[in-house]
């Protein structure tokens, strides 16, 4: 009875899901533009939850409340610095001029605009082959995440292939139907939702135990430094280089630096961007002060086991646990079906079309992306049963990975003396540098307390700026676009 | 001046970041209301961001990027 409820609940929610990309399907232009960026027409509401719940994966759901049982509610500020602030920022310094030059050229990714201003289909192909590199791993974890939680839910009644398989048979079914329009809705209802069953569980708890007051108290019996800000993993260097690193990396991932083009108007701009740090606050302080609060209350998870669903099958009925591993899986899906968009589209784009055939004509594009949608879910699906190592650690330093290209990137919007051979350096030896530390162990992860991602994309900022100080331009470059006539209207 | 301008906001964007976490509650266990002191700092921080970032909007938008031949603040959305 308790498994069927259970398995009624996920799949009921998934098939909504479907429904919703099925009503987007009706609207949609067999563009690839359309596909790829809802014909650049977002509004607030749905710009704000995309964004927000592509941004947040199983990893808030799962993992924060995990870190924050082991070592205190400190990462709170880390994800609230990190996604509420930094972002936030850079969702203007990167994301409003990248749509300015996206609506003036026509601009679908980040690769794009790179190879025009640079005049370099090198420099393009390899931020397309740098990013998917991260991402295709990334995307693994999440399927890897959706088979764990499934197996967790039923007690194994529903294996841990069949649940990332019928995960994955879903996106893979409303993202090829529906595009970016399908995607961008359904976020919105996953993210209300995710928000909506954090609050739930949290409040219920709280009744539960008799109010924040006893549930801190009792954190502070069980484990009085938690309460003190800082100690343990919490050093600020650690503080610091993840939030830098992490807040960074998040705005090169390429379901997020997609969203920078998507808005419908400078007004609705404004607005996402003004409302951000709040909605950020809403999540964060529920979910992680619940992860903190289970280790005051007696809740034993031993290092690698969810606390999320351990607390709440101690104080809230198994109907209820069932909600929110489909929040869970919300979480999830929400950022898998925008990454399988968008590596489709740097690959059909930045490295399909100009490498392969260049005169693809619109009709082929839009299909090839769909194809692609289908090659790359199925791909990491495949890639999840076996879970590999090399893998797993690429996906967990994804965003570490990513933030070595901000800095590049930033740049060269912002300098107009940044040459061709200066990024290429700068991206290429960050990268190398980035991987090396996580591959080769002479070199090392960690440098007096900072990470080595923080260490990359200093590296890559000296040598971006240092190499085109010291070179010229090639004469194919277009060094004013990123520059004059850049304005709204 | 608009130089002037764009210096202010850099400054306004790294105090908000700087001070997110507050760094001067360091070691600090006080618990008010149920929660420590400094998860409510922070709180009260977001929301402080929230209404920063709506007076960039209104008043500087564009700043340090948009290069048109008016100035961002005087002239409407007009899209």
């Amino acid at each position: 009875m308790s498994l069927s409820l259970q398995l009624g609940i996920v799949v009921g929610y998934l098939v909504l899901a479907l429904l919703v990309g099925l009503v987007a399907y009706r609207l949609t232009d067999r563009t690839a533009e359309d596909f790829y960026l809802a014909s650049r027409t977002l509004g607030t509401v749905v710009l704000l939850f995309t964004t927000f719940a592509t941004l947040l994966s199983a990893f808030t759901f799962f993992a924060g409340p995990n870190l924050a049982y082991h070592n205190g509610p400190e990462w709170i500020l880390v994800m609230g610095v990190m996604d509420g602030i930094i972002f936030a920022i850079l969702w203007y310094v990167v994301g409003y001029k990248q749509w300015l030059l996206g609506r003036q050229y026509d601009y679908v990714t980040l690769g794009e605009m790179l190879g025009d201003r640079f005049g370099s289909r090198t420099l393009r192909g390899l931020v397309a082959g740098i990013s998917l590199l991260w991402l295709f791993p990334y995307v693994m974890l999440q399927q890897v995440g959706a088979g764990t939680a499934l197996e967790a839910l039923t007690d194994g009644a529903v294996s841990y292939a069949a649940g990332a398989g019928l995960v994955t048979a879903f996106m893979i079914v409303y993202v090829v139907l529906a595009g970016m329009r399908g995607i961008a809705w359904t976020d919105t209802l996953q993210g209300a939702f995710m928000l909506l069953v954090t609050w739930a569980a949290t409040l219920w708890v709280l009744a539960a135990v008799g109010g924040p007051e006893v549930a801190t108290a009792g954190l502070e019996e069980a484990a009085a430094e938690h309460l003190a800000l800082g100690g343990g993993l919490y050093t600020p260097q650690w503080m610091v280089s993840t939030a830098i690193t992490i807040g960074f990396g998040v705005a090169m991932f390429p379901q997020v630096n997609q969203r920078f083009f998507v808005a419908g108007s400078k007004t609705v701009f404004k607005r996402s961007f003004t409302l951000w740090p709040i909605l950020c606050v809403l999540l964060f302080v529920p979910a992680f002060m619940l992860g903190a609060w289970a280790r005051g209350l007696g809740i034993e998870a031993a290092v690698g086991e969810n606390v999320l669903p351990l607390i709440l099958a101690e104080y809230t009925p198994l109907w209820f646990a069932a909600v929110v591993v489909a929040g869970a899986m919300a979480a999830m899906m929400s950022s898998s079906d925008s990454m399988l968009l968008s590596g489709s589209s740097y690959f059909t784009r930045d490295l399909y079309r100009p490498f392969v055939e260049a005169d693809l004509p619109a009709r082929r594009e839009d299909l090839l992306a769909r194809a692609g949608v289908v090659v790359f879910a199925v791909a990491a699906y495949l890639a999840s049963l076996v879970n590999p190592a090399t893998l797993f650690e690429l996906g967990d330093a994804a965003f570490s990975g990513f933030a070595q290209l901000a800095l590049p990137v930033m740049v060269a919007l912002y300098w107009r003396r940044t040459t061709r051979t200066g990024i290429l350096v700068g991206v290429v030896a960050s990268q190398a540098f980035y991987l090396s530390s996580l591959f080769v162990d002479a070199v090392p992860a960690s440098y007096a307390g900072w990470t080595a991602g923080i260490v990359g994309m200093l590296l890559g900022l000296v040598l971006t700026v240092g190499v085109s100080a010291v070179t010229s331009p090639a004469a194919d470059e277009r060094r004013a676009i990123y520059f004059d006539g850049l304005r709204a209207d | 001046m608009r130089r002037v301008e764009l210096g202010v906001w850099i400054a306004v964007a790294v105090i908000l970041v700087g001070l997110s976490i507050p760094w001067f509650l360091w070691g600090t266990a006080t618990v008010v209301a149920g929660l420590p002191v400094w998860v409510w700092w922070h709180v009260g921080w977001m929301v402080l961001a929230s209404a920063v970032f709506r007076l960039f909007a209104t008043r500087a938008w564009g700043i340090g990027i948009e290069t048109g031949e008016t100035s961002p603040a005087s002239r409407g959305d007009t899209r």
